[in-house]
């Protein structure tokens, strides 16, 4: 049992106004034993050259998310000037210039604000989805169990990018409210209503797998109610694969944003953003390659910095990966 | 065995249902009157509206709708677009685009994935192993779209090995979205077979294989590869379903004419026919390999039960 296990079953007792010693066990087990599951993954992860590049990336591109003026070297993206209209790369201008003679790095940089913000924000989504609904499934089983796992099957059938895709679309004419504005919450939202299965399906299985063991009976034994078993006693047991998972999602999500956004239903012009960037960028593949390439270069090391936390982190909290 | 079977077949049921109708009920929201955007500039008379309206069921309730739409499905009928065409023709005419793109994209995976995956897995930590293991985590990061455009830009621009768009050069032009459609499936292949056949190389009947003096190569192909493929086989065999269905990205940029284009194409252009027949199809495809991949675990692994 951990301290904050020991803390709750404490707090359990008092309640029940019962004192079964189980709580404070004669000899503490805990106080000198090895490390904790935390303490020895941060140790594992220290060493690992993955963690610290996708780190050093993940840290660079959230300063540009939130300070874009430290890194667009002094360019302001709407001044724009169409005298230099496709400029090529150069000494002054590190990745040259867009259509319309827009200083195309101040362009890109300023588009990772869109990106992260969306992607954290659809992740948190289907971290609430996931929890709340995996959460139900796995504690209360039978009937509850096996119709939340129907209604998982069925938006596990529909491909990410063609649910979103179909719901935006049709969002603007609508009345829900977040759905029909074409902003980053819509594409948010409809990011997280389409991708929240996986969480629930881990959350789920990991609360099957703690709910039948002692310190959970024991806390039921003494009257704690449902909701206090799964937060305080079930759910921090899970904390560890969500985790994981939701670091690796969000470069999944971000990916997925630059996509609709391409596609035509995600952000709208005059929103500056890396799916914007390479739709306008396309039809000048032959004469003008930068201005697909750079914007793709970027969004590709935004989404591999989360991918690699997200994979380091994995090899650090799943001890059955350690040799 | 048949039992089995016989219960997932009527599990499906439900889900198919649900996912049509959560498409259907997000379709048929869409914006617009598309009667009147049918007629363009010379507005049809009311009469003519209402018996268009009619002929597609735009005047019932919704629920009304779906029900009539699953009565016409079982009988074959995935109804018309608003000009007329039958969707079944739409899907016979694409589909077989997206069939060979997949097998093409299936074909990579199996001989690279698989291929990377042993080489690196037969010698953990090696060169080679650590090669793999940083170029699946590069490939899984690179989003589609953006491997479309470089691939398009350096071996169709640059280089001109490939074409670049359309499908004139028959299967050959299959070949670079099929890489690029493959890519993170590919990945994850290689991953996969190195970590299986890593873990069985452990295994004690491995040992048993060497003692008893048998050559490397026949301990490697005999012994450990039948034993690691199962996991991989079952994983292509569900990502068949996958990527029918995430096609498309991959067919709008190659410019292929195959089911994933059109689907995004009816979807612009509000053809509420095309896009629930198209997804219905391919979420039964979905559901369908992900069935025959877990009967196929059981006949490949004998250890595996369901009755």
């Amino acid at each position: 049992m951990t301290e904050r296990q020991q803390q709750d079953l404490l707090h359990d007792e008092v309640q029940a106004g019962t004192q079964t010693g189980l709580a404070s066990p004669s000899v503490d087990v805990t106080s000198d034993r090895q490390n904790s599951l935390w303490s020895d993954a941060w140790k594992t992860l220290k060493r690992n050259p993955l963690f610290w590049i996708g780190g050093v990336f993940g840290v660079i591109f959230t300063l540009m998310a939130i300070a874009p003026q430290w890194f667009a070297r002094g360019a302001d993206p709407r001044s724009c000037d169409l005298a230099n209209s496709r400029d090529t790369p150069s000494a002054e201008h590190w990745f040259g210039f867009d259509q319309q003679g827009c200083d195309y790095l101040a362009n890109v940089v300023y588009g990772a604000r869109s990106s992260l913000i969306i992607g954290v924000t659809a992740v948190l989504v289907v971290l609430l989805l996931g929890v709340v609904v995996g959460a139900i499934a796995g504690y209360f089983g039978g009937f509850t169990d096996g119709l939340l796992a129907r209604i998982a099957d069925i938006f596990y059938g529909l491909p990410l990018i063609l649910g979103a895709l179909v719901l935006l679309r049709v969002g603007p004419s609508t009345d829900i409210p977040i759905i029909n504005t074409r902003g980053p919450g819509a594409v948010a939202l409809a990011l997280a209503l389409f991708g929240w299965m996986t969480a629930m399906r881990l959350v789920r299985s990991q609360v099957i797998a703690v709910k039948s063991s002692d310190y959970v009976a024991a806390a039921r034994a003494m009257g704690a109610s449902s909701p206090r078993i799964l937060v305080r006693h079930i759910l921090p047991n899970a904390v560890a694969p969500v985790l994981v998972y939701a670091t690796i999602t969000i470069g999944v999500l971000i990916a997925a944003e630059a996509t609709l956004t391409y596609l035509g239903v995600g952000l709208q012009r005059p929103a500056i953003s890396w799916g914007l960037q390479i739709d306008a960028g396309q039809d000048l593949l032959r004469t003008a390659p930068h201005l697909v390439l750079f914007p793709s270069l970027i969004l590709t090391l935004t989404v591999m910095a989360f991918i690699m936390m997200g994979d380091a982190l994995r090899d650090a909290l799943d001890p059955r990966q350690r040799a | 065995m048949g039992r089995y079977v016989a219960r997932r077949l009527l599990l499906t049921i439900p889900v198919l249902i649900g996912a049509s109708f959560l498409i259907f009920a997000m379709v048929y929201a869409l914006p617009g009157d598309p009667i009147r955007a049918l007629a363009g500039d010379r507005p049809l008379s009311p009469a003519v509206v209402a018996q268009l309206r009619d002929d597609f069921n735009l005047n019932d309730p919704l629920g009304v709708q779906y029900l009539k739409y699953i009565g016409d499905l079982f009988q074959g009928d995935l109804g018309t677009d608003f000009s007329g065409r039958a969707v079944k023709d739409t899907i016979a005419r694409t589909l077989p685009v997206t069939v060979k793109l997949t097998a093409v994209a299936v074909f990579f995976e199996v001989v690279i994935g698989i291929v990377a995956g042993v080489l690196a897995g037969i010698r953990r930590n090696g060169y080679f192993d650590n090669l793999v293991l940083v170029s699946t985590t590069v490939i899984v990061s690179i989003p589609i779209l953006v491997l479309a455009f470089v691939s398009q830009f350096v071996f169709g621009l640059q280089l001109g090995w490939f074409p670049i768009a359309g499908t004139s050069e028959g299967l050959y032009s299959y070949i670079l979205p099929g890489l690029v459609l493959a890519s993170g499936s590919l990945a994850y292949v290689a991953r996969l077979t190195r970590t299986s056949l890593a873990e069985n190389l452990r295994a004690d009947y491995i040992r048993t294989a060497r003692a008893k003096g048998l050559p490397r190569r026949t301990v490697i192909v005999r012994h450990t590869l039948r034993n690691s493929l199962i996991p991989v086989i079952t994983f292509i065999g569900a990502d068949i379903g996958a990527l029918l269905g995430g096609a498309i990205v991959t067919e709008s940029v190659f410019n292929l004419p195959g089911i994933g284009r059109e689907v995004y194409d009816a979807i612009r252009q509000q053809e509420g026919a095309v896009v629930v027949g198209i997804v219905t199809l391919l979420v039964f495809f979905f559901i369908f390999f992900n069935l025959i991949v877990d009967v196929l675990y059981a006949v490949l692994d004998p250890r595996i039960r369901y009755d």
